[in-house]
């Protein structure tokens, strides 16, 4: 199984099958390379993306706070702070096109000591050096008003009105079902063994013998870039993990503030942050710890208590009892900036590595550079006239009226059968993700929200457990929670 | 977008909700059960095992006989039971509630002067009591795995450790030793167990299950599937780390305790016991919101379904009394004193019999359970033995009551010595 191509089986869409020959190959199907993806989607060009996972945003894009950031953490002396500001400005438009979820709620930065208010000039200044838009000092006054949970200690902050919040995993299945619509043909659970250049071409071989060939490689391998590189014969660095924590909140808490809430920076991070993220729900994290250990998602006790401890101190209202779960991501570290170049030692070969904070909000404009680095690189450009930037949007029926579910009931009655009662999530949305490719239970539970509610899958697993093998055909024991040995079930009554 | 009328809505078509409209369509009111699962009996219906009914049919029968007993009254009644339908959203409208639902035919609004919620509750899982670790493939909460096994047909893992001893999780280590797993441990973070001492006996006992009270679980292992998990012992509440032990497995089940589930009541404004997570009702199991009542679990979670129907029989009853205009005169507060954690209902009518439950904060033999009137001694219980998981019951009447006449605000106060 793999994501399937199933856009709309009405529509006879543009996807060129069973090729192995491509003019581009990108690996990591992550939040940048599904934008490097769906930019050259728009051009006369076969793509290849190249996931290791189960399925696309499994790695870095899945765990993070899903923050649009306001342009004045980084100086822009950064390459990571000159894209921020770019990729910002365009979320706007891929919203209108993408139809994720994404929401300019605004970010506040706090500061709960008089001294913490020069920091806060600082970020002032830097973002109006940036050209972040709207971004204004804040009296104790101004910030209560702005969002009158922060603690009363609050002295003072920044307010960067241009910040949002979005949906990372969305955003990407939408970026990648959109980049596949368009032409570009996507390979699941291909994990790059092997990689040889040669008569102006790439080979590149998976760990389970399947091979392509592509004329150009982006590496953009998240956490494992480094061994692509050097799988590639690239430039030698070492990406560290840096491991981020944190915890979700009932969308009922009384917690819940109406913009992203910061403290002020310290040297390492951005700080841990109060997230109402655009689902409703409550994000309060991440910490910020080093990590050698890539796939070590675990969370731990000491850092849990350090979360809750740090995000009372900005809102007091964050309780323990409305914890729904916790989780942990993990960022890729390589440097103080994003390391997005030609390679100098791999022909033809384009490194996108060290993607950490702001690498989200940067990603729409790290898919703009990748593009015109491929161009300075000899690629030819040529814009494909029929290109669609659109993908189709499913109903969600917490977003609908009664009058507007009764009407697309008519049309479809699985709308009517409510699966998920947390998130209010019909089958009708389950099947949507099935068919669009997403056959794991993590995959439907980013794509639908079923299983991220308060009762964590506890009502409705069996039943999207069923819904799936009746749509796939899939057997009990190849029903996993993110692909490769996560099988749910161990045998049969 | 269709729009009915009945006298009572039931959000639920459970144990709970199934007696409360039986009781209300005797009193001769339109009823109607507004139920999401496709047919009516709630969690009684996975159930397989015995042990229900000894009050209500004063015989021992397995969950689905219980609840197909009810379901058969309810179906030769003219109850409307709506099965697959799901309330989306509720709101008041004047004296009326409105109930939005959604169910494979279209939206409805249904309309009622009464509602009675009875939703249950849900099991508390991993996030609500924070284990920390990784989280692979394998993580259940016992609810989960019960359906799974005996109704759908499938067994969630081979190696199993169970985390909580609630009464589920007890069922579950029988459950999955009988169908060929092995169950390497039942962990308790109490000192005692939270589920019924016949389920410790039954369920555990007889199978050689070892049961770890005073222990954490502080770990879960494994990136893919479950590979173990550490417990550490507790002492004087502190965690002995440097006593921490790792017990591998492939499947974890947790049965750490429910929690009504009261989102649509709070949708509706009804304020709720933070003890109990349920609302806060006065003598006729209604909630603050005038005309909106509340039974079995959604209420406070009760420890055998005997006491839910009893209970949700009387709620129905107490709704037709409210839409006939009858209200008590006069009504006693009720406060949980020492060693109590809650009593329901909130108040007493001092005019009539009054079923009281609770629970006690303490484990105890040969405990006292004494009852107080505005400071007055008026009962003292001998209890054998008390313990949290086990639900104390009684019932006060008007003789009881008699020295709240002529004090205003009476109290009546329990404590458990």
């Amino acid at each position: 199984m793999g994501y399937s191509l199933n856009y709309d089986r009405e529509e006879e869409h543009k996807v060129r099958t069973g090729s192995d020959s491509f003019d581009v190959a990108i690996i990591g199907a992550g939040v940048s390379g599904a934008n490097i993806a769906r930019r050259l989607s728009s051009y006369e060009l076969d793509v290849a993306l190249i996931e290791k996972e189960a399925d696309v945003s499994f790695g870095v894009s899945k765990a993070n706070s899903g923050i649009v950031h306001g342009g004045f953490h980084h100086n822009k002396k950064y390459l990571k702070s000159r894209l921020e500001v770019r990729g910002a400005a365009m979320f706007d438009r891929l919203k209108a096109e993408l139809d994720f979820p994404f929401e300019r709620c605004g970010i506040v930065v706090v500061a709960l000591h008089e001294e913490e208010m020069r920091a806060i000039e600082q970020l002032y200044e830097q973002g109006v050096d940036n050209g972040a838009i709207g971004i204004e000092m804040c009296s104790r006054d101004r910030m209560l008003e702005l969002e009158p949970k922060l603690s009363p200690d609050t002295v003072g902050g920044l307010y960067a009105p241009a910040g949002g919040i979005v949906e990372p995993y969305r955003f990407v299945f939408s970026l990648v079902e959109n980049a596949t619509h368009n032409g570009v043909q996507l390979f699941t659970k291909f994990k790059v063994a092997h990689a040889q250049h040669n008569a102006e071409a790439w080979t590149v071989s998976a760990e389970d013998g399947r091979t392509i060939r592509a004329k150009y490689v982006v590496n953009a391998a998240g956490l494992f870039a480094d061994e692509v590189s050097k799988i590639f014969g690239g430039e030698e660095f070492a990406i560290h993990g840096r491991k981020g924590e944190y915890y979700l909140l009932d969308r009922m808490t009384k917690a819940k503030t109406s913009r992203v809430v910061f403290p002020v920076p310290t040297t390492i991070s951005k700080g841990m942050l109060v997230v109402p993220t655009v689902e409703g729900t409550v994000l309060v994290g991440p910490t910020a710890t080093a990590d050698e250990d890539k796939k070590d998602f675990a969370t731990t006790r000491e850092h849990l208590n350090e979360i809750l401890k740090s995000g009372r101190a900005l809102v007091p209202s964050i309780s323990e009892g409305d914890v729904i779960t916790s989780f942990a991501g993990i960022r890729s570290v390589l440097d103080e900036d994003f390391y997005i170049d030609i390679s100098n030692k791999a022909p033809h070969f384009i490194q996108v590595a060290g993607i950490q904070s702001p690498g989200l909000t940067a990603s729409p404009a790290i898919g703009e550079y990748v593009k015109d680095l491929l161009k300075h690189d000899g690629l030819k450009l040529v814009e494909k006239s029929d290109w669609d930037p659109f993908v189709r949007r499913v109903p969600r029926v917490r977003d609908l009226s009664p009058f507007e579910l009764d009407e697309l009931i008519k049309k479809d009655p699985a709308y009517g059968e409510i699966v998920c009662r947390c998130e209010c999530v019909s089958e009708a949305e389950i099947v949507e993700a099935i068919r669009r490719g997403h056959t794991t239970l993590d995959g439907i539970k980013y794509f639908t929200r079923t299983q991220m509610g308060r009762c964590q899958g506890g009502f409705c697993t069996y039943k999207i457990m069923k819904i799936l093998m009746r749509e796939t055909g899939m057997s009990w024991d190849e029903i996993t929670k993110h692909g490769g040995s996560s099988q749910m079930l161990k045998g049969e009554l | 977008m269709r729009e009915l009328n009945f006298d009572a809505a039931v959000i639920g078509g459970g144990a709970a909700g199934m007696a409360a409209a039986l009781e209300m369509e005797s009193r001769g009111l339109s009823v109607a059960i507004l139920e999401r699962e496709d047919h009516l009996g709630g969690i009684l219906t996975q159930c397989i095992h015995n042990g229900f009914g000894l009050i209500e049919f004063n015989e021992e029968l397995a969950g689905p006989e219980f609840a197909e007993r009810f379901e058969d009254k309810v179906r030769k009644s003219k109850i409307t039971a709506f099965t697959g339908t799901t309330v989306l959203d509720v709101e008041t409208d004047e004296e009326d509630k409105v109930l939005v639902c959604a169910s494979t035919h279209g939206v409805m609004r249904l309309h009622a002067r009464a509602v009675v919620l009875a939703m249950g509750c849900r099991e508390r899982n991993r996030g609500n009591i924070r284990i920390p670790g990784s989280r692979p493939a394998g993580v259940y909460t016992a609810g989960l795995a019960q359906r799974l096994v005996n109704i759908e047909g499938y067994i969630p893992g081979r190696d199993v450790v169970i985390i909580g001893s609630g009464d589920i999780g007890l069922i579950m280590a029988r459950r999955m030793s009988w169908v060929g797993c092995k169950v390497h441990a039942v962990i308790e973070i109490q000192p005692y167990p939270s589920g019924l001492t016949r389920n410790i006996v039954q369920c555990l006992n007889d199978f050689g299950i070892p049961l770890y009270l005073s222990h954490q679980t502080t770990n879960i292992y494994g990136n893919e599937r479950v590979e173990g998990v550490e417990a550490t012992p507790m002492e004087n509440g502190a965690l002995r780390t440097d006593k921490a032990f790792r017990i591998p497995c492939d499947t974890v089940l947790l049965s750490v305790g429910l929690v009504p589930e009261n989102e649509l009541s709070k949708k509706l404004g009804v304020e709720l016991n933070p003890m109990t997570n349920g609302a806060w009702v006065d003598s006729t199991l209604m909630t603050n919101v005038p005309g909106v009542f509340a039974c079995g679990n959604v209420l406070h979670v009760h420890d055998l379904v005997d006491y839910v129907v009893e209970e949700s029989r009387r709620a129905g009853g107490f709704a037709a009394d409210y839409l006939a205009g009858k209200h008590p005169a006069k009504e006693i507060r009720v406060k949980p004193g020492s060693n109590v954690r809650y009593v329901n209902p909130g108040r007493l009518d001092p005019s009539r019999d009054n079923k009281l439950y609770m629970r006690t904060l303490i484990v105890k033999n040969d405990a006292a359970l004494e009852v107080k009137l505005n400071n007055k001694v008026i009962r003292t219980v001998k209890k054998n033995h008390v313990q949290p998981s086990e639900m104390l019951s009684f019932t006060l009447g008007p003789a009881d009551l008699a020295g709240c006449e002529g004090v205003p605000e009476s109290v009546l106060e329990i404590s458990i010595q």
